[in-house]
């Protein structure tokens, strides 16, 4: 599907030599820290640390981000905020050095930029209640829960290709 | 905590910093040169065009699985010692759903997105401002769906636990179903395409 420009660009890597990578990164990732990927716990603790500057008693007591706040320790400080932080400079150094930098808005051949741009808006706030909802994302659940062979997991992996299996033809203009 | 592993009570909060950016940076790394920074790329696997996501994902899970089942089996690091994802199952499914619905509207998922705003996609920047949108959405709406979503935690219940099974049963089960997924999604593609060439 990606076309290849004359750009000197990196090519997609081989998606079994891909996922063999990526499984190494998670199973290392669980030898040395304990816990396996993640990427929407960070935003909820910028989300949180964002509230709590803006009204710090009502964050303390809310039931959801109330743990975020300890005396002394911010709730950046997390685990799973340099774990983010990792990820963009792992992919700007992917970008860089592979030459895959490009500014686009990528869509389908059916839809306009501007339909678009308001979808990807629409499908990340969505992602957003999700990834709390679910007490986390593709990364926090399906991969890290799944290579472990967690239940509730697996529950979350299915539901995830279900939904957009069974939402594509509704969305197929904006795709293909 | 027995066993010698998980090493992360042992190092100091500097370590654990670097250990985390440095698994962090292999993730994005991997991620972006799978091909997960354009919307085109995931959001084919949903129109059987080119199963790349399932490909990807299902070698993941199974490398990772292998390993970590492989040294539990020969005591290096048992699979308790590391935090198992615990089961609280109806926000789970609903969850999922609304996260596979995000998936088709908007092309990426949380962790995909990042590494498509670094690589210059204007739909993944988007995106995520969505994601932070929703967050702040669901924390400020929290206080009233607090009880619904902290309860009926089943805690940390493994696929084998559940099924009464060997864990090693289902380590080759759930191998055996990643090996089957690949076969049949590749079917599908080709099918796909003779249609294509066709028409």
């Amino acid at each position: 599907m990606t076309e290849q420009k004359s750009t000197g660009e990196a090519k997609d890597w081989n998606p079994y030599v891909a996922g063999i990578a990526l499984g190494c990164v998670l199973l290392t990732s669980f030898v040395i820290t304990g816990k396996g990927l993640g990427a929407s716990g960070a935003v909820n603790r910028v989300v949180g640390t964002a509230l709590h500057a803006m009204s710090p008693t009502w964050a303390e007591d809310n039931k959801l981000i109330g743990s975020f706040f300890v005396p002394g320790v911010s709730p950046l400080d997390s685990w799973i905020v340099y774990l983010a932080v990792g990820v963009l400079l792992g992919g700007a150094l992917a970008v860089v050095t592979g030459r895959r930098f490009r500014f686009e808005t990528v869509h389908g051949p059916r839809v306009g930029s501007a339909t678009r741009l308001v979808l990807a808006f629409i499908g990340g706030a969505l992602s957003g209640v999700a990834a709390q909802v679910a007490r986390g994302c593709t990364s926090g659940q399906a991969l890290t829960g799944g290579a472990q062979l967690a239940l509730g997991s697996w529950v979350f992996m299915f539901a995830v290709f279900g939904a957009a299996y069974g939402l594509a033809w509704f969305l197929r203009k904006q795709w293909i | 905590m027995e066993g010698p592993l998980v090493l992360s009570p042992s190092m100091g909060h500097g370590a654990e910093v670097v250990a985390a950016l440095l698994c962090g940076a292999g993730f994005g790394f991997v991620l972006e040169r799978a091909g997960f920074g354009r919307a085109d790329n995931l959001a084919s696997v949903f129109y059987g065009r080119d199963f790349r996501v399932l490909r990807v994902m299902f070698t993941a899970i199974v490398t990772a699985m292998l390993g970590l089942y492989g040294l539990d089996l020969v005591g290096f690091m048992p699979i308790g010692n590391i935090g198992i994802i615990p089961t609280y199952l109806v926000p789970q499914l609903i969850g999922g759903l609304l996260l596979g619905a995000g998936f088709i509207v908007g092309g990426y998922c949380p962790g995909t997105s990042l590494v498509a705003v670094v690589s210059g996609k204007l739909d993944a920047l988007l995106f995520v401002a969505g994601v932070f949108v929703g967050s702040l959405a669901f924390t400020i709406a929290y206080d009233p769906f607090a009880a619904w979503h902290q309860s009926g935690g089943w805690g940390p219940v493994l696929l084998h636990e559940y099924f009464k099974v060997h864990s090693g049963v289902m380590v080759l089960l759930v191998a055996l179903f990643a090996v089957g997924a690949f076969w049949v999604t590749a079917r599908i593609e080709a099918a796909l395409r003779r249609g294509r060439s066709v028409s």
